[in-house]
């Protein structure tokens, strides 16, 4: 079945050839010959490989998804299918939809400080030597079938590029919608360029808009050079019918500083594979995350975080909670090389299952070859404490509240730690919803902006009072 | 109020309670006393619907009602309060949002809609003065980080907070200084009305100087074997426990 969608795969590939190269340089079309033979060698991940041994695709490999050369649905009005509305926060929405940009008024923006926003196949004619100068120089197309597949095959995603000494006027939100009436197998490329000094928040949101089969082997590859900062949230609410192998790569240069969230609300499978190269002294990744998980759903959150050069630090935080026969897997690895002295690195995952069939696998890896370093790590799987609960409930409250209290509670300290606050509302909004079985995937979007949090008696955010 | 009758409880097939009679009516404050180890806090945490303890035989109603049909959250409604011998820190909850929450739990019951914040905020404010607990604690998580004494009057302000018709507090004055003792003892006092009953369980008299009930009972091995006024407390603390033991045999 997996050999199937291979064959299929490698046949279309053939068949489209022109049309997938169509707005390549020379030096891309090569890259893709080249991933593409990668792929037939690396096959897509198997149970086998350590890395992919809790996360088995075969079943949904085995589904019969249909490929697109180009783009279906140009003539959409997007912002009428969709809007979104969080109070106070001011964002230049980019979208995709079923895979491809949407170009409303043009496909590459070029705002008057220098920042340029657009599509990803436009950025590959018109600024060839900013993307040259980035395109697959961080995924790991080497060791990892779908990431070579989809540099084989992605001919539209988001492109970002930042100038030296720019800070980002707004928050740029990246909606990823899918939407047709048939199973879809979208490949995004995704490339976001930060330069020197510069600044920027961005809000990547993963929305299924209706319940089909789909699977989105989705790359990003994102630049800091030196100073940079980036503030960075992947928000994820997809239906129980789609997977997600979202891979993204961090690649940061001396004194940059990475704030990066994966927040997983709802998704049938969900593998984040995330990156971090600091690559140059000073540099300093926050990496949280947050996975609510129930069903028979499952998200993979692989962290890798190579620690390259001195005097950088990291501090990773992920928390999930699991419901029904959910399941949810956390690979942390920390690399320390050997140049990387006075390295800081902190690693923690934590984990609440609320049934004796949910699992989780937590594996942290610390490969540290550096002596003058402090990292710790630490990882716990539990269930509610029966103290607390006890406690709760002799004060009256139920025990479906009593649990809502200290699920919440548990989720907040990564919800905490969200710097903008209307986005922070919005996400503990969305984060009591979900925890109380409320938050619908066919909702707008991620946000969910025309749903505001109803009143309710079961009243947590007492910032309001 | 409070019915206890021929009350047997097991945990894991040991014996704990072995026959307790005990009848609290409103307006009372009894005092429970006894050595460790005898079944105080097992009596406390029986009342309050505790997992993990087996009933075998024996009843309690409250206010008529059979306790036992009754879950933990159903009698905290219903005006029974525990104030632990140990109170637990929960982390991420704060204690405004865990009142306000347990507050809206108790109108509802009442049939009443949620507080408003400007009359919950007032509430917290009057009670807060009450126990003397700093308005900081009261915007931290729930216990998280609170000293012995802090968690002690935490309890009599949650207790404040939720005025209820029977409160029971176990070895509320254990860990105590004097001055906390004053603080914690006139907070109960000031609760103390006609129709409330209050079930004071200590090791010490200490607390009974302080707190002065009604009645005092000696619990020993799963049985009250004594029962008296609040002159008993002085006599348990000039004898000791010995004497019960041996007219216990």
């Amino acid at each position: 079945m997996e050999t199937e969608l291979k064959e299929k795969i490698t046949g279309l590939f053939e068949k489209n050839r022109e049309r997938i190269f169509s707005n390549d340089p020379p030096e891309i079309s090569h890259l893709r010959e080249e991933s593409f033979n990668r792929f037939l060698e690396l096959d897509f991940p198997s149970t086998r490989l350590e890395g992919w041994k809790n996360t088995d695709l075969k079943k949904v490999l085995g589904r019969d998804y249909n490929f697109y050369f180009e783009p279906l649905d140009e003539k959409i009005d997007f912002d009428k299918i969709f809007q979104c509305e969080v109070p106070d926060f001011d964002t230049h929405i980019i979208s995709l939809y079923n895979g491809w940009y949407i170009y409303r008024d043009k496909p590459l923006v070029k705002l008057p400080n220098g920042t340029i926003i657009g599509s990803f196949a436009k950025a590959l004619k018109e600024y060839p030597e900013i993307v040259l100068k980035h395109f697959n120089k961080y995924a790991k197309n080497r060791v990892n079938g779908l990431n070579a597949l989809n540099t084989a095959y992605a001919q539209d995603g988001v492109f970002i590029y930042v100038p030296d000494g720019v800070e980002a006027y707004k928050t740029i939100q990246m909606v990823n919608v899918l939407n047709r009436e048939d199973d879809l197998f979208v490949q995004n490329r995704n490339l976001v360029v930060l330069g020197k000094n510069s600044k920027l928040t961005l809000v990547h949101c993963d929305d299924s808009h209706n319940f089909k089969s789909s699977f989105t082997n989705s790359v990003t590859e994102i630049y800091l050079d030196e100073g940079s900062y980036l503030n960075h949230y992947k928000l994820q609410n997809l239906n129980n019918n789609t997977s997600l192998i979202n891979s993204t790569f961090f690649q940061q240069e001396k004194d940059s500083n990475l704030s990066t969230f994966a927040i997983s609300l709802n998704g049938g499978l969900i593998r984040n594979d995330l990156n971090i190269t600091l690559n140059g002294s000073g540099s300093n990744a926050d990496v949280f995350g947050l996975y609510l998980v129930d069903k028979e759903q499952h998200v993979d959150n692989q962290v890798y975080i190579d620690h390259a050069k001195p005097n950088c630090t990291s501090n990773e935080l992920f928390k999930g909670i699991l419901d029904d026969q959910g399941s949810a897997v956390f690979n942390g690895h920390i690399l320390v090389r050997k140049d990387a002295q006075k390295t800081n690195a902190y690693q923690t995952n934590r984990n609440i299952l609320l049934t004796d069939k949910a699992t989780v696998n937590s594996k942290p890896f610390l490969e540290i070859y550096a002596d003058d370093v402090r990292c710790s790590h630490g990882a716990t799987v539990g269930q509610l404490d029966d103290n607390a609960m006890f406690y709760i409930k002799s004060r009256g409250i139920s025990e479906y509240n009593a649990k809502l209290l200290l699920m919440y509670a548990f989720a907040a300290e990564v919800i905490n730690r969200i710097s903008i606050a209307p986005l922070k509302d919005r996400i503990d909004d969305l984060v009591k919803k979900r925890l109380r079985g409320e938050l619908a995937v066919c909702d707008q979007c991620v946000l969910h902006c025309k749903n505001q949090e109803k009143k309710y008696e079961f009243n947590i955010d007492m910032s309001k009072i | 109020m409070l019915k206890i009758k021929n009350l047997h409880v097991s945990i894991e097939g040991k014996e704990i309670l072995r026959g307790l009679n005990l009848e609290v009516n409103p307006g009372e404050v009894h005092a429970v006393m006894g050595p460790n180890g005898t079944g105080k806090s097992t009596l406390a945490l029986v009342i309050t619907g505790r997992e993990g303890y087996e009933i075998t035989e024996g009843e309690i109603t409250y206010k008529g009602k059979d306790l036992f049909e009754l879950s933990t959250e159903e009698r905290a409604l219903e005006g029974i309060f525990l104030g632990f011998q140990y109170p637990v820190e929960i982390p991420g909850v704060s204690m405004t949002n865990f009142m306000r929450t347990a507050l809206n739990e108790h109108r509802k019951y009442r049939g009443l809609d949620p507080i408003s914040a400007a009359d919950f905020l007032a509430r917290m404010e009057e009670k807060r003065k009450l126990v003397d607990i700093h308005d900081k604690l009261t915007n931290r998580s729930v216990n998280e980080g609170f000293s012995g004494g802090e968690k002690k009057r935490n309890e009599i302000f949650q207790m404040a907070i939720l005025e209820p018709s029977l409160a029971i507090l176990d070895e509320t004055d254990s860990g105590l200084d004097i001055d906390a003792l004053k603080v914690v003892a006139n907070g109960v006092n000031k609760l103390r009305s006609k129709d409330n009953s209050t079930i004071i369980i200590t090791h010490y008299q200490r607390l009974l100087e302080h707190i002065i009930p009604d009645f005092v009972h000696v619990l020993f091995d799963g049985r009250i074997v004594k029962s008296g006024g609040k002159e008993l407390a002085l006599e348990l603390e000039q004898k000791g426990y010995e004497w019960l033991k041996a007219e216990a045999v």
